[in-house]
């Protein structure tokens, strides 16, 4: 082969600048395209988050006819967030499914819930083999049966942030599982990896109507996705981070979940964890979830 | 300018040479464009509809695509078979078609990148993977690893086979520092990718059918019978349709080494069986709606006992030696080989990994009509790529297609 | 893992943000008395209390008492002098604005969790002012037991897409 170049025969000097050349083209172009190109928002700086969320803002609020604001708050110091679902009060209600579906803008056709309520049977205990989310009795609580609601657990030691190929999930400071929508390439490898079904994809272009919009929204939690990209329950980030508690909490008509900052030693979450039985779902997963389920009485 | 000249030369002749051939070359050619283009068109629609024309939904995320792209990492990995005789063992009658090995590797990883890109959800944003454009999350996620490797071995592959083909081209023996190193660093990357890709499910606590230990073994076995049963098909067909030549001798002992993976590959499965239906926990859910279904879903049922009955049954002829030297046993046990690790490694593998569901719910999947008419568009794909590859490969090796004004060695 | 994370928290306690402890008097809207009924002096400040367990006729009929009945009787909530609050077994009066007080009496853990916010609706702000009703507003006094409700429709299961 021609341009050999070791020892014996020395490379010609125009060989030289032209593989120079084509390097620090080459190098050029790499550096531009990683300085000016689209990233993940966990990486940008503040200003460029700024700018993206301007653009979010006005992509939205064109594509709905309304004013939607995606905020960016900040996980609060000292903060990590927990919830706690009593199980010896939920009765199956569902409220607090269609409350997150209208507060997290979940995409009514096709169908994502980000809460999944099993019906499970008394005498079999916590068994997900036996259970089911599909019942459609006249009334709740059925006799017999009880109900736990399934939703992202926020685990301390998540196996699906491992898995990302892209890194465009992670855990926040607060502990909130975070999606970045405009970065996911849609591979689901998070949804092999999530033990509890928590993770739900956009198989078709979402559907939310313009007038149940929710326009406070935050660019990690509850902005309108696209298809093709992950999504799942973030603690309703726009309103934790703000001090109020998730809708599902709100939702809930006989005060069977309980939300607050695991770091507060005067918060619902301790009392909880100090006073009652408490437990959490396939333990021996080791995902140190962050969601408690607990029986009060 | 030399180089240019002669890479000119080499690509005029390809085209030639590819653009040349008898009926069933042609025959084949459209068939497998046709392929490409219900695949093409049923992708496009799919892109713009969302992947919900595919039957997967949350509860089986996963489905004939990723089986396929499983099933072809292995076929890859299989070239080595062919390596480790050839170089470590130094036996000659194999050393001619290790490069048939490579084209075949090259095809296959070409697939597995396909395969995967019709499955993501988003191919526009393929980029993300790669740094320093994207974020590569290295060495966390398994699959950025698998992406690494793929994508070395194939760039392995690529560079032997066409440093072999390029020189043969001139005339020239390949250079053997060059060709040996990278020709022996396969081996371990052709462990490495199927090892890689099986620790993708393998490390996944919440997919307790995967997550098991014998995954990485099972997949080597099965990738070391199925790559060589395609392989020996091509071989054969070569050798009847133009002057290649192979002796029969590598021919068998090829058949030999896929009866020890398959073996390997059948004890394997045997033991992962004893150990779910003797233990008896929860786990043996998974395991049983592969081979008997449950509570009446049984979509699955008959495609897991074909897999056995194809594995067993090329076992049993490739582990005779007369059965092995019978042209006719030979190719039945390809074809059941071929069947059978596509069956146990593709659907085999995905479906019964994600039902019942991480919360219990069982929703049968199987593939759809645009599922499988952009899969085998895909696989048209590589058919071509290898076709259009051998078009060349088998004149250079052969020395029909030599480069017109160089007669002379280096 | 739970002593992990108890452990954990121990040791990050040290961070923890200083809050109130839970004060004996809690905020709580206005007790949901039906309409008119209050108060209740209106009828009953000229009325001869009446202390003889009985079952009413003339007044109040609508309320079938469901609430340990076959043990307790209006007036061993309400105070038979003053109609305008409830009494506590020991005869220590208690407005309708502390019923929790009188609730407390028997469902003691329960009051002591209210008090910490773990029964009951939870609205307000997890980190500023929470914000408590009165069992009263969930729970009727009268027929403490809540009503099964009509559950929301049940999710769509996974269908093929028609080919």
């Amino acid at each position: 082969m021609e341009n050999d170049c070791n020892s014996q025969q020395p490379c010609s000097k125009q060989s030289m600048s032209r593989r120079g050349f084509t390097v620090s083209a080459a190098g050029a172009i790499v550096t531009i395209m990683t300085s000016c190109g689209p990233k993940r928002l966990h990486d940008v700086s503040p200003a460029v988050l700024k700018r993206s969320l301007a653009e979010m803002e006005a992509k939205y609020s064109a594509q709905y006819g309304t004013n939607v604001k995606v905020s960016d708050t900040q996980p609060i110091p000292g903060v990590l967030f927990a919830q706690a679902l009593d199980i010896s009060r939920c009765i199956g209600c569902r409220r607090c499914v269609y409350a997150c579906v209208g507060e997290n803008n979940q995409s009514r056709d096709p169908q994502i819930h980000w809460i999944r309520v099993m019906s499970m049977e008394k005498e079999k205990g916590v068994d997900f083999t036996h259970a089911s989310p599909y019942y459609q009795p006249a009334e709740v609580p059925q006799e017999g049966h009880f109900y736990m609601p399934v939703a992202c657990q926020q685990c301390s030691n998540p196996p699906c942030t491992k898995v990302c190929p892209t890194g465009a999930t992670w855990t926040e400071k607060d502990g909130i599982t975070v999606i970045d929508y405009d970065w996911c390439i849609g591979c689901r490898y998070c949804m092999a990896a999530c033990p509890y079904g928590a993770r739900h994809f956009n198989w078709s272009e979402p559907s939310v109507p313009k007038e149940e919009l929710n326009t406070s929204t935050h660019y990690l939690g509850n902005r309108p996705r696209p298809k093709g990209v992950v999504e799942k329950c973030t603690f309703c980030i726009q309103r934790t981070r703000n001090g109020r508690y998730p809708a599902c909490a709100e939702a809930c008509p006989v005060g069977a979940r309980k939300f607050g900052n695991l770091l507060d030693k005067e918060s619902e979450i301790r009392y909880i964890m100090e006073h009652k039985r408490v437990m959490v779902l396939k333990e021996d997963l080791n995902t140190v979830p962050k969601f408690f389920y607990f029986y009060a009485t | 300018m030399k180089t240019i000249r002669s890479f000119t030369d080499f690509a005029r002749g390809s085209v030639m040479l590819v653009s040349q051939g008898p009926r069933g070359y042609w025959v084949w050619l459209a068939f497998l464009s046709i392929l490409i283009m219900s695949g093409l068109l049923a992708y496009i629609h799919q892109v713009q509809a969302g992947l919900g024309v595919t039957a997967m939904r949350d509860q089986v995320s996963w489905g004939f695509y990723i089986g396929n792209f499983t099933f072809l990492v292995g076929v890859a990995a299989a070239a080595v078979i062919l390596v480790i005789p050839a170089y470590v063992y130094d036996w000659k009658p194999i050393r001619e078609i290790v490069i048939y090995g490579e084209l075949l590797a090259i095809s296959a990883i070409v697939m597995c990148l396909l395969f995967v890109t019709v499955d993501i959800g988003r191919p526009d944003r393929f980029w993300h993977l790669i740094p320093p454009l994207g974020y590569l999350n290295f060495p966390q996620s398994i699959l950025a690893w698998d992406v690494m490797v793929l994508n070395l071995y194939f760039l392995i592959n690529f560079t032997v086979a066409t440093h072999i083909l390029y020189r043969a081209f001139h005339g020239q023996h390949y250079r053997k520092g060059l060709v040996v190193p990278l020709v022996l660093l396969s081996i371990p990357m052709a462990v490495g990718i199927h090892t890689v890709t099986a620790f993708l499910y393998n490390g996944l606590a919440a997919r307790p059918y995967w997550n098991s230990s014998i995954l990485a073994p099972q997949f080597l076995a099965s990738a070391f019978c199925s790559g060589p049963a395609i392989l020996l098909v091509v071989l054969q067909l070569l050798r009847k349709f133009t002057k290649f030549e192979i002796k029969d001798e590598a021919i068998h002992k090829i058949a030999e080494l896929m009866a020890y993976a398959m073996f390997l590959n059948l004890f394997l499965h045997g033991a992962e069986a004893f150990k779910e239906y003797y233990s008896d926990t929860e786990h043996l859910l998974y395991t049983r709606y592969w081979y008997s279904g449950i509570n009446g879903h049984n979509t699955l049922v008959p495609y897991a006992w074909t897999a056995v009955f194809c594995n067993i049954l090329a076992f049993g002829l490739f582990i005779s030696p007369k059965a092995r030297r019978n042209i006719v046993t030979l190719n039945i046990g390809c074809l059941a080989t071929y069947m059978g690790v596509y069956i146990e490694k593709g659907m085999g593998l995905i479906i019964p990994g994600l039902t019942p569901d991480t919360l219990g719910e069982i929703y049968e999947y199987y593939p759809t009509s645009s599922e499988l008419r952009v899969a085998a568009g895909v696989f048209a794909v590589g058919f071509l790529l290898f076709t259009l590859m051998l078009k060349v490969a088998v004149p250079i090796s052969l020395g029909e297609f030599i480069r017109p004004a160089t007669k002379s060695t280096a | 893992m739970r002593t992990l994370l108890i452990a954990t928290l121990a040791i990050a306690s040290a961070a923890a943000a200083d809050k109130p402890k839970t004060v004996e008097k809690l905020e709580v809207p206005p007790p949901p008395f039906s309409e008119g009924i209050f108060p209740c002096t209106s009828c009953h400040a000229t009325m001869k209390p009446d202390r003889t367990r009985r079952e009413l006729t003339m007044m109040h009929v609508e309320i079938d008492l469901k609430h340990d009945q076959e043990h307790r009787w209006c007036l061993d909530c309400h105070d038979a002098n003053n109609r305008d609050q409830l009494h506590l077994a020991s005869g220590e009066p208690v407005k309708f604005e502390e019923s929790y007080k009188l609730c407390g009496q028997c469902h003691g853990e329960k009051l002591r969790d209210w008090r910490a916010g773990v029964h009951g609706r939870r609205t307000g702000y997890w980190n500023g002012t929470k914000g408590y009703l009165l069992c009263a507003h969930c729970h009727n006094p009268h027929q403490p037991r809540f009503k099964a409700l009509a559950p929301k429709p049940a999710p769509q299961a996974p269908k093929r897409p028609v080919d």
